[in-house]
């Protein structure tokens, strides 16, 4: 599902790599948290594999593809596969959920028939029924990111990245999106999340990757967020 | 591709960039019109061209008695004389065309005719009129030609070309259209310019959006494709604007103002207008086209 190779990232404005010489592998189907302090290079794990960025050095392969390899046009291709929620929540504030939802799907031309079909589908999934027609203002946080997530997994990717989806979220209901991020993972859909949540990766026992000024310094695959090293 | 979705977001975006429009279209209407007046002085002068060189004759005036040139040194010119140009001029045919001999009478005649209002015809004696060859050349430009065969001459006191007074008026209008155009060219510029500006400012109050698309996998050509579209018909409907400004052109300076008060001359006809309409059309759609594309090539990356 992806793939790191001996990966390394220089931002040109650091002299520090942002990543060093990463190398790992998430195969299909699993959970994966990504852990460490702030700096540690999460966002450009995350940003490479949405080739945001590409690697000074090394390659990264997702869904079987090498992203230094592949050409402009075909990234869209690629990002279609691949779903992406963020701490922000990134809704459309003058449009409805519905609408918002439907947007992601209009910009890749999907005809409307499919879209009154999926979307009502996608809600439900995320527990929003009857809320199509509010507003990203008329609803709580939560709310909000399980709009993100719907958006994010209407067109079943193989893939979804979550960037500290719960960053801005209370226990309460952080512990409700993270259900629902598992029940998408049990649809079959591969997760990689980065956080700074312990709880809840204490909790949730699925495989941490953790990562320390550009290093992975940790691999577990039931890890905890602490520092059992 | 969704067609309404494209169509209400070039909507949404002429709606919410709608003081940035107004200057587009408006700055594309006046440089298009400019652009449009100065090809239309250039079918004018064109038309004035073929109306006035069809007309042109190089006159050879003769000596009368008054002449004080060297040639009319023997006095007005004799008989002999006279039929000795006109053979003269027979033998350069094919470029010499028609011959008109006008005699004193005649040139008085028409003297009459052209001043009849004026005073100064009880003050012209037949006398004072000279006697000339009026001849057509097949070709306006070879005046050379006929001036050196004829010009000092006994007999002959001057030959004179109408062909460069008119050259002069017609540089004078070159002049005035040189002028129009490089006006025009630096107005399409202000207008490139405002219209990258007016892009840069329309992709960047649209970056959420924008953001939002890539995000989810839209291509480059959906994304840019509202962008392009609005830059288009903005400068489209200048275009449109100054194209009603060159029929006015057209219809009213030209047609009820220039035209009775200049009656002896021709104007440009509807079919030059209708000529230099699309290339605004095109011109004004093209580069706010371009403009749009190459700046979103850069703020719009994926």
């Amino acid at each position: 599902m992806i793939l790191f190779d001996h990966v390394t990232k220089v931002y040109a404005s650091q002299q520090r790599p942002a990543l060093d010489d990463v190398s790992l592998e998430v195969e299909k189907g699993e959970f994966v948290f990504l852990v460490g302090p702030s700096g540690s290079g999460k966002s450009t794990f995350l940003r490479l594999v949405l080739r945001e960025e590409r690697p000074t050095k090394g390659s990264v392969w997702v869904l079987g593809k090498d992203l230094s390899r592949l050409s402009n046009w075909k990234i869209p291709a690629l990002r279609r596969q691949v779903g992406t929620v963020f701490q922000d929540f990134r809704l459309l504030p003058n449009k409805t959920v519905f609408e918002n939802i439907a947007f992601a799907l209009e910009v890749i031309g999907k005809p409307s028939g499919h879209i009154k079909k999926v979307v009502p589908e996608v809600l439900e999934v995320v527990g929003l029924e009857g809320k199509e027609g509010r507003r990203p203002d008329e609803l709580s946080g939560g709310e909000q990111q399980r709009v993100a997530i719907a958006r994010a997994f209407v067109n079943r990717p193989m893939l979804l990245i979550a960037d500290e989806p719960t960053g801005n979220l209370d226990p309460g209901t952080s512990i409700g999106i993270m259900k629902l991020l598992d029940r998408i993972n049990k649809l079959g859909t591969t997760v990689v999340m980065s956080t700074h949540d312990s709880q809840i990766v204490d909790q949730m026992r699925r495989r941490v990757i953790e990562l320390d000024s550009g290093h992975v310094v940790r691999d577990q695959s039931r890890g905890v967020y602490g520092y059992a090293r | 591709m969704r067609a309404t979705f494209v169509a209400s977001e070039v909507g949404t975006g002429l709606r919410r960039n709608l003081t940035m429009t107004i200057a587009v279209i408006i700055t594309v209407a006046v440089s298009l019109a400019l652009f449009g007046a100065s090809l239309l002085v250039r079918a004018q002068v064109s038309t004035m061209k073929d109306f006035w060189y069809d007309k042109v004759e190089v006159s050879i005036f003769l000596c009368s008695k008054g002449s004080d040139t060297p040639s009319c040194a023997g006095g007005a010119v004799t008989a002999a004389q006279r039929d000795q140009i006109k053979t003269d001029l027979e033998s350069l045919r094919p470029l010499v065309q028609e011959i008109f001999y006008e005699s004193k009478a005649d040139a008085y005649a028409r003297f009459k005719e052209q001043f009849k209002n004026s005073p100064i015809v009880s003050n012209v004696s037949e006398d004072a009129l000279p006697e000339s060859f009026r001849v057509k050349l097949s070709d306006p430009t070879k005046y050379d030609v006929v001036a050196s065969a004829f010009a000092g001459r006994p007999g002959i006191e001057q030959v004179n070309d109408q062909r460069q007074i008119l050259d002069k008026f017609f540089r004078l209008l070159g002049g005035l259209q040189l002028i129009a155009l490089l006006i025009a060219l630096v107005m399409l510029v202000v207008t490139v310019l405002l219209i990258v500006n007016t892009m840069r400012v329309a992709a960047f109050s649209r970056r959420r959006e924008t953001s939002i698309m890539r995000l989810v996998g839209a291509s480059n050509f959906y994304i840019q494709l509202p962008f392009l579209l609005e830059a288009a018909l903005a400068a489209g409907l200048g275009a449109v604007l100054a194209i009603v400004g060159l029929v006015a052109m057209k219809s009213i300076l030209i047609d009820q103002v220039l035209a009775p008060s200049f009656q002896f001359t021709a104007f440009v006809g509807w079919d030059a207008v209708l000529a230099i309409a699309p290339i605004m059309l095109v011109t004004g759609v093209l580069l706010a086209g371009l403009a749009a594309f190459f700046t979103l090539r850069k703020y719009l990356r994926v």
